[in-house]
């Protein structure tokens, strides 16, 4: 099976064969970074450019990492602190780096669909790491590869989302996954957390959470952004903590072996209890993290391999 | 002079609610004679003659909330190349928003935008005046004055005068000069921060949204204040089903109130933004799919009054941006009608009943004397082929701003003519 796409720009667009692609790839990669294989020349002479508009440390880094251990030459921009503060518009910006030909550009933005609008106006490969409230695709593959190791396979489990699912870019591409990939999505949030049109999703909808991991496979935690805990949407971090918080209690409902995800960082005693998340017999966490990498050294990988196609096929059409 | 002679023509007659197979005549500036029984006037005597066989001959369009960025944004658009646009979209009447730079709210701007108007615009140009000052909501506008010096109808355009208190003191005072009152119906609350209507469609591309209901909620606030003041009001654009039957109680109730809805909201729904296209983006969002069909139905049954085009032109720059940051509007003067005869070749609505919401009403709620197709009225009228297929080229546009969300639709239907005061002012003319 191949990966036929130029850009990773969500989970939406990309065909279950494709998804296992990356996976399987990816899969491979985490063996041999595991084995302390950190080398390679998937993408010797590429440039990489990490343009993130929004604040991120663990995202960026583990880009960085990515493209490093595949050979890339890679720089990582901090946009907050230069153009954009000038007044330059995205597409501008991007034409700027363009020019410099660049390979792969990562683009983290807070607007939903900016990575959309950019990789419209650029020839080289656009990976989205995440986008407004639109999607995250690197996560959610992550969050995939983790769980198919955990788990041993990727179909059939009901599969709990559980916190700020209307603001969140993780759920959402989480949502397109799992459900291309036919699991059961059971997303529990309180209601003012829960994006509209929900009920046309094809998930189960819960606003009590015991109800909610009843039977649970996977049990996927999303962070509480702190700016909405302050009575907007929620009344208090407490009153959180205690109907949507993961505690044992509350874990209990679940399967006895179902796994705990988080994609980080944690807010520990709002939305996840510090011993569960350290609990190295249910937390993938530290999983997540790892698998972070070699996702998206095989996205990567595999976008860099339609980029040289298309342009070893442009530079035969010129030829002729 | 010249007396003109239309032959053959099918005569969309929106007062008598009509489509006759007839001549008319043209003179002084006026209709002069419609003839649908007995023999076809002789043609001497006529310095023009059209043979319109096949073509549909109406009263022209009366656009009401039209953006003329003059004064301040001569480079979206200015009378001239409104007047033009309008021209070859058989507008004959536009009516200007105030929500300018600065805003028309005082008797010596709206002097000079009449001024402009005048000499630049080959159609007809009314323009309204800012019902509070700099659009704020905090002080009325001298509407005696401005009424004096031409204002037609006076509105904030899409900025809600929240403060009740001042709203109802400006109805009351509009009330006592019978100006008419045009207000956009969305809660501001609700809608703050909002690019698209809440649902599916706006949660899986991860856009805030607003609900329908703010924009009943506002209506129904409106309608509480008309029913304490009496003003004359009217809605500029009803798009969701919600607010269909609080409008119907209104209107039952005998309260002053018209209600238009623009011609996208008609004919397109929020699915065709895809992929952040931002030339979809308009205030209010488009709705669901339920909602325009509701609507259409609305504007069928008459309980809807007005068509119009909410022609808000907006440069390159603004849209070429990521969607919430994005400017919103759509320029619509020269796809209105072929956009509004989708209505038609859908079995919405007849040609009558369609130049009754783009002519008649909107003639009749401003007190004008066209949108009639009688012996006596102006001589305004769309000369068109309801059929005629074409695929729409937005670079063609005669506008400045060329941000319509229509570039490389199928249309049927285009204008052949337009005539002004029995002038005509088309392109085709030229």
């Amino acid at each position: 099976m191949s990966y036929r796409h130029m850009h990773l720009l969500g989970i939406e667009p990309l065909h279950p064969t494709e998804i296992t692609t990356v996976l399987d790839l990816a899969d491979r990669y985490a063996e041999e970074n595991r084995r302390g294989i950190t080398r390679r020349d998937a993408l010797a002479g590429m440039t990489q450019i990490n343009m993130f508009f929004e604040n991120s440390t663990r995202t960026q880094a583990s880009f960085e990492m990515a493209g490093k251990r595949l050979g890339a030459d890679v720089m990582s921009m901090a946009m907050q602190a230069s153009s954009i503060k000038k007044g330059e518009t995205l597409i501008d910006t991007a034409l700027t780096l363009n020019a410099m030909r660049p390979d792969i550009l990562v683009v983290r933005h807070p607007q939903s669909g900016a990575v959309d609008l950019l990789a419209q106006k650029v020839n080289c490969v656009v990976l989205n790491a995440g986008d407004g409230r639109h999607e995250h695709p690197t996560q959610a593959l992550l969050d995939a590869l983790t769980i198919r190791r955990a788990k041993g396979r990727l179909h059939r489990l009901s599969i709990a989302i559980c916190g700020d699912i209307a603001h969140s870019r993780v759920a959402r591409s989480n949502i397109m996954l799992l459900g291309k990939m036919e699991n059961r999505i059971r997303l529990i949030a309180p209601p003012t957390l829960m994006p509209s049109g929900v009920e046309e999703f094809g998930c189960e909808v819960f606003d009590d959470m015991e109800k909610g991991l009843e039977g649970a496979d996977v049990v996927m935690m999303l962070r509480l952004q702190k700016e909405r805990m302050d009575g907007g949407f929620i009344p208090s971090e407490r009153e959180y903590y205690h109907r949507y918080g993961l505690d044992a209690d509350k874990l209990g409902f679940a399967k006895p072996d179902a796994i705990v995800m988080h994609p980080g960082p944690m807010n520990r005693g709002v939305e996840i209890d510090g011993t569960i998340a350290d609990d190295i017999n249910r937390s993938v966490i530290q999983t997540q993290v790892e698998m972070g990498v070699a996702v998206r050294m095989a996205a990567m990988d595999l976008l860099a391999r339609n980029l040289r196609a298309a342009r070893g096929a442009a530079a035969a059409e010129a030829m002729a | 002079m010249t007396d003109t002679l239309f032959r053959n023509a099918r005569l969309i007659d929106p007062e008598a609610g009509t489509e006759t197979q007839g001549h008319l005549i043209l003179r002084d500036g006026l209709i002069a004679e419609v003839v649908t029984q007995g023999e076809a006037p002789p043609d001497d005597g006529f310095d023009q003659i059209i043979d319109a066989t096949g073509l549909c001959l109406a009263p022209g369009i009366v656009d009401i909330g039209v953006k003329v960025s003059e004064p301040g944004e001569r480079h979206k658009e200015s009378f001239r190349s409104a007047g033009r646009a309008a021209a070859a979209g058989g507008v004959t009447t536009i009516v200007t928003r105030p929500d300018t730079l600065p805003a028309i709210d005082t008797p010596e701007v709206l002097e000079f935008v009449a001024r402009r108007a005048q000499s630049d615009s080959p159609v007809h140009v009314l323009p309204m005046a800012a019902l509070t000052k700099g659009r704020e909501g905090r002080e009325m506008t001298e509407i005696g004055f401005l009424k004096d010096a031409g204002a037609i109808a006076f509105t904030d355009c899409d900025r809600v005068v929240t403060d009740t208190k001042i709203f109802s003191r400006a109805l009351t005072y509009a009330r006592s000069l019978d100006a008419l009152v045009i207000a956009h119906v969305q809660d501001p609350g609700l809608s703050a921060g909002a690019a698209v209507t809440n649902g599916k469609f706006a949660s899986l591309r991860g856009l805030p949204g607003v609900s329908p209901m703010a924009e009943r909620m506002a209506l129904d606030r409106d309608i509480a204040l008309l029913e304490m003041t009496g003003a004359r009001y009217h809605a500029d654009q009803i798009t969701t089903a919600r607010a269909l039957p609080a409008l119907d109680r209104a209107k039952r109730n005998g309260l002053n109130i018209t209600a238009g809805v623009s011609i996208h909201h008609l004919t397109l729904n929020e699915l065709d933004v895809a992929d952040y296209r931002t030339f979809f983006k308009l205030k209010p969002p488009l709705r669901a799919e339920d909602d325009r069909v509701a609507v259409g139905e609305a504007v069928a049954s008459g309980l809807i009054d007005i068509i119009c085009s909410m022609h808000t032109p907006q440069d390159e720059e603004s849209k070429r941006l990521p969607y919430e940051e994005a400017a919103s509007g759509a320029v619509g003067l020269e796809t209105l009608l072929p956009a509004a005869l989708r209505l038609f070749h859908s079995g919405v609505i007849d040609l009558p009943g369609l130049f009754r919401a783009l002519s008649l009403n909107p003639a009749k709620r401003l007190g004008l004397s066209c949108g009639r197709l009688t012996a006596g009225a102006p001589a305004d009228l769309v000369l068109f082929d309801p059929d005629a297929p074409f695929v729409l080229d937005r670079t063609t546009l005669k506008s400045k701003s060329r941000n319509t969300p229509f570039d490389g639709a199928r249309m049927q239907g285009r204008v052949k003519g337009t005539w002004v005061s029995g002038v005509r002012v088309d392109e085709g003319a030229l």
